[in-house]
């Protein structure tokens, strides 16, 4: 079947066979390998990035489902110049990372999040996280990070 | 995990879903938001060989007040239904259970009816709505009939739906003044209950529904029936598993089931009553 999906601004014209996951046709057929696959059962949140601005789990999704929809993935966030998103730096400054895995994810969900709630709690953020998974038990400076990045 | 291969054709309208339902047999399935469907094709525990997508018949996603009720479109995602302001007046509970559903991601394209047409005893809002004495309203080749929440739930994942039957609304009655509760236990945040209870009282009357407690979601009527009768909060919940039947998993033994059962729900009804 043939969907048209802008991701990160550009638009795609693709044929795709009605089972690919969002997650594996942007990985696969755009070959945008930042969103990461993890648990594959809609529990992790490696896979989150955006559907029409809201932070969603990409191996639960057909690329069907986004047909005329516009995508961001984390390679979106950056400017064109390189320069890294304001949630990125944060990550960067605030130590929000070990590994690595879960970050992709892990920032997708938290710009979703301010997106949501600009001025959230730390508590908010806790709570705005809960679908994302970090084995390097990394929570607290993501947690830093997306506070810095709302400005506390 | 990719699910098996399968045919896929769109709706506009919950007439032409029926049409088309109709036409693939009973091996098609909806799909909705897909957080219940998708991962059971990818687990290949579901195979449908058509599947019908209602996600984009946007007339079908709306919370409005109808007078005793507010009435919600089945295709309204669990974050419309969580930060309803319609329904933070009128029935608070439902708005409260939906941002416990799953996590964000997850509530951003899950639906209202595609949670309650699945009909998992673990999910939070079949067991809400069935606390709250809703009626689910079904479209068919035949036409509209309602259906209780009361009479909706007939076995493990199984429902009164019909094969080529859509559910289009949900109707929660106004529950202005009640206090009410929903207490969930698990583990990881974004996860099923391991036992949950949603529960409303207002004057005399109450109502009580308990999550994973057995084959459905079940409603405590011993437990309302206690109260009515003026048992104390502690005697009434010795009453929670009155109609359960729990099983064992991973998480939970029988025991520790039915322990947890009894517990939220004096819980749930003290936080309804304070």
């Amino acid at each position: 079947m043939q969907i048209r999906v802008t991701v990160n601004g550009v638009e795609h014209v693709s044929d795709v066979e009605p089972r690919t996951l969002l997650v594996q046709y942007v990985r696969e057929a755009l070959g945008l390998t930042g969103t990461n696959v993890g648990c594959d059962t809609s529990s992790c949140g490696a896979c989150s990035l955006h559907v029409d601005g809201e932070a969603v789990k990409s191996c639960t999704l057909l690329a069907v489902q986004a047909d005329g929809a516009k995508v961001t993935t984390i390679e979106g966030l950056a400017g064109k110049d390189g320069s890294l998103h304001p949630m990125q730096k944060a990550f960067m400054e605030n130590h929000g990372l070990q590994c690595g895995y879960c970050t992709p994810g892990m920032v997708m969900a938290a710009t979703s999040l301010l997106k949501e709630i600009p001025n959230p709690t730390e508590e908010d953020v806790r709570i705005g996280l809960e679908g994302n998974l970090c084995r390097c038990t990394g929570y607290h400076n993501i947690v830093k990070a997306v506070l810095a990045c709302a400005g506390k | 995990m990719i699910p098996a291969a399968f045919d896929y054709v769109r709706a506009g309208s919950a007439a032409e879903a029926i049409s088309l339902i109709g036409q693939h047999g009973s091996d098609a399935k909806f799909l909705a938001g897909g957080h219940s469907l998708l991962p059971l094709m990818k687990l290949r525990l579901a195979q449908p060989s058509v599947l019908v997508d209602i996600g984009r018949v946007k007339d079908l996603s709306y919370i409005k007040d109808a007078g005793d009720h507010i009435a919600i479109g089945a295709l309204t995602r669990h974050m419309d239904v969580e930060k309803s302001s319609v329904l933070a007046q009128h029935a608070p509970l439902l708005a409260h259970a939906a941002g416990h559903v799953g996590d964000p991601q997850v509530r951003h394209r899950g639906t209202i009816g595609g949670s309650i047409a699945h009909a998992d005893p673990a999910s939070d809002l079949p067991a809400t709505t069935l606390a709250l004495g809703a009626t689910y309203v079904v479209q068919g080749p035949k036409g509209t009939r309602e259906i209780k929440a009361s009479d909706f739930y007939v076995g493990f994942l199984e429902s009164a739906l019909a094969p080529d039957e859509m559910l289009t609304e949900i109707r929660v009655p106004k529950m202005n003044g009640a206090g009410w509760s929903f207490q969930k236990f698990n583990r990881r945040a974004q996860d099923w209950a391991i036992v949950g209870v949603a529960a409303w009282r207002r004057n005399g009357d109450s109502g009580v529904a308990l999550v994973n407690m057995g084959q459905t979601p079940v409603l405590a009527s011993s437990v309302s029936g206690a109260l009515k009768s003026g048992a104390s909060i502690a005697d009434a919940a010795e009453l929670a598993v009155a109609e359960a039947s729990p099983s064992a998993d991973n998480n939970a033994s029988v025991e520790y089931r039915t322990h947890l059962a009894k517990v939220l729900v004096r819980r749930a009804l003290e936080q309804a009553s304070a």
